[in-house]
């Protein structure tokens, strides 16, 4: 045993080539790095910024609307200034972040659950389903993705649970249709008529045989839509649909911090735009280079 | 061909008949107007009164019968919070958001056709490399905040082009128009670039790739070898065959900028339908919505429906594929 695991690094796993071409672009890196710091600030809020910015007992009232840079009452700097109610703006970034991402993510992976299953459906079983499916899918694509959730939030109103279920009804679509795509062309390959000469169930065809196979464009799509719902959620929720005033998301202290950039108060609104601006370029990023890499055409 | 268009038109009729119960379905769950609209002060006899007036008290789907009914009239309710009725209240904002919608499309296309050809006859230099950064910055920024930002620089810093609102207008056809006065065209600029934002990048992306794959066609080279001036190559041979994926394009996202501009309308105080449409939402001014979606709606279904006949006469293929555009 020892002697076989020895010798492993020879081979090269799918994932390690995978790594190694995305490693090669520097911006994709630093994209990549970005996104990483950002996860973990947004995952361990509590701990990575002076203030538990929504504990109306650690808000000073006093520190409010300072510029940025200012020495608090707290003894600490606000380096990036405070809101009307004495905020540190940075504890409020990262804790908005936790919102954005949270709804971006969750939106995603249900998004991705539901239209891969839907997708997958049309491929396997052909005809009539496919005909109708597809139809659905293109009926909905037709209709620009604010339009759709501005329709849904209007019916179910304000909530992160809400924006969410906007944000998945508004994106199974590009799945369904991606995922079909691959689909159409891996199911005439022959391992899936092996598969089904085996008289192996369709459940099991399509999820251990086919989807695998097609998931490589799916996770391009995904990184992407990410990138897109946080978008998205920022700009419903600046419109005042999105998540409730208890729990803002980038998108909300951004439309809080609207009234006061009309005086000059640029830094309510300004820095958590570059937090969000930063975040989706990063994911982008992320995506783009992820679509080179896993592109078949250009491997050379 | 006549099969085609009925089954397609037929298909249209489902889909403002499926969105119609749904949104009005919907719109019913969203909480009770009754406290919004009628003052905590108003005692049981003027709220029975205005809750029979509004049409409340009935069941759902009483309501509903009666919305259909008066909506085949063209009669979609009257507003909670207006009290006119809602679908002239959106039919008079739409000139405004189409005004805003169809300058966005000037801009992206004067601004991003000459940019995307520099960026495809010199995709290695400095500012082709600059402009592709800036369409994907296009892409990425969110609209809302690239028009906040704008507001900063021209209007709070600067202090050169207005804020907000629509500005002095002027009538043309019964209609008032903003391009037509020297103020309004100052309220029409920050709108109209930020509106733009968008389908300039893609524009750019577009004219790009379609001047580098026609850059290199025989016909290019066999102008230039005739001795051609290169303005001559890129003014007529290029640029007339990179225009039909752009025009393609731009057509089928017209709607997709009127549906856009409720975020530009709300920035910039923009008093179009969707302004209208969010304030409504907030203020839980149901005919007001349902009106908005079923306008929107309708337009979009026309829209697609005109794009796909027009399809398919250009190109039969589409047809026999079963009508599945």
């Amino acid at each position: 045993m020892s002697s076989v695991t020895a010798r492993a690094p020879a081979v090269e796993t799918p994932f390690l080539r995978l790594a190694r071409d995305f490693a090669r672009s520097r911006t994709a890196l630093a994209g990549l790095a970005v996104l990483v710091l950002i996860v973990l600030a947004a995952l361990f809020a509590r701990w990575v910024v002076p203030q538990d910015p929504y504990d109306l007992a650690q808000l000073d009232i006093l520190d409010g609307m300072m510029a940025p840079g200012s020495l608090g009452g707290g003894g600490w700097t606000y380096w990036l200034g405070t809101d009307d109610q004495g905020r540190d703006m940075l504890s409020a970034i990262v804790f908005g972040l936790r919102t954005s991402l949270l709804v971006g993510v969750v939106a995603t992976l249900i998004a991705l659950a539901v239209g891969v299953a839907v997708g997958l459906l049309a491929a396997y079983a052909g005809d009539r389903v496919d005909g109708l499916i597809m139809r659905l899918v293109d009926i909905q694509l037709s209709f620009p993705a604010i339009l759709i959730a501005l329709i849904l939030l209007a019916l179910l109103g304000k909530g992160v649970d809400k924006v969410i279920v906007a944000l998945a009804a508004v994106q199974w679509a590009y799945y369904a249709r991606t995922i079909r795509g691959s689909a159409l062309v891996e199911r005439r390959k022959e391992y899936i008529e092996a598969a089904q000469c085996l008289a192996l169930p369709h459940r099991r065809i399509m999820m251990r045989h086919l989807l695998p196979n097609c998931l490589p464009p799916l996770i391009v799509v995904a990184t992407v839509q990410v990138a897109h719902a946080i978008a998205l959620e920022a700009t419903l929720s600046f419109l005042g649909v999105g998540v409730p005033v208890t729990q803002p998301s980038l998108g909300m202290l951004i439309a809080s911090g609207y009234q006061y950039m009309l005086s000059g108060d640029y830094w309510v609104s300004l820095f958590p735009g570059l937090a969000l601006l930063v975040t989706i370029v990063a994911i982008n990023l992320v995506g783009d280079r992820l679509r080179d890499v896993l592109n078949p055409r250009l491997n050379h | 061909m006549l099969v085609f268009i009925l089954r397609r038109l037929a298909q249209s009729a489902v889909v403002v008949v499926a969105m119609s119960v749904l949104v009005f379905a919907g719109i019913f769950a969203i909480g009770n107007p009754i406290d919004v609209l009628i003052s905590p002060e108003a005692d049981e006899i003027e709220r029975a009164a205005a809750i029979a007036r509004l049409g409340l008290d009935k069941p759902m789907h009483e309501q509903f019968i009666r919305f259909v009914d008066s909506a085949l009239g063209g009669d979609l309710g009257t507003s909670f919070v207006h009290g006119v009725p809602a679908l002239g209240l959106v039919l008079q904002r739409f000139p405004a958001t189409l005004e805003l919608a169809l300058c966005a499309m000037l801009v992206a296309v004067v601004l991003g056709i000459p940019l995307g050809l520099w960026a495809g006859l010199k995709p290695d230099s400095l500012a082709g490399r600059v402009i592709m950064t800036g369409s994907i910055l296009g892409f990425s920024l969110p609209t809302f905040w690239v028009g906040m930002m704008l507001i900063m620089a021209f209007a709070v810093t600067l202090g050169w082009l207005p804020a907000g609102g629509r500005g002095e207008t002027a009538s043309l056809l019964g209609v008032q128009w903003s391009f037509l006065t020297a103020d309004g065209l100052a309220h029409l600029i920050l709108p109209a670039v930020n509106l733009a934002l968008f389908k300039l990048s893609l524009v750019i992306r577009l004219a790009r790739a379609g001047t580098r794959e026609v850059a290199l066609q025989d016909y290019v080279k066999f102008a230039r070898a005739k001795g051609l001036a290169p303005a001559r190559i890129v003014g007529v041979h290029i640029l007339k065959n990179i225009m039909i994926p752009v025009v393609t394009v731009l057509g089928l996202e017209l709607g997709s900028v009127i549906a856009f501009s409720v975020v530009t309308e709300s920035v910039f105080a923009w008093p179009g339908m969707g302004k209208l449409l969010i304030d409504s939402i907030l203020q839980l001014d149901r005919p007001v919505v349902i009106a908005y979606l079923l306008v929107t709606v309708l337009l979009f279904v026309v829209i697609n429906l005109i794009v796909d006949l027009v399809y398919s006469v250009l190109d039969p293929r589409i047809r026999l594929g079963g009508g599945r555009a």
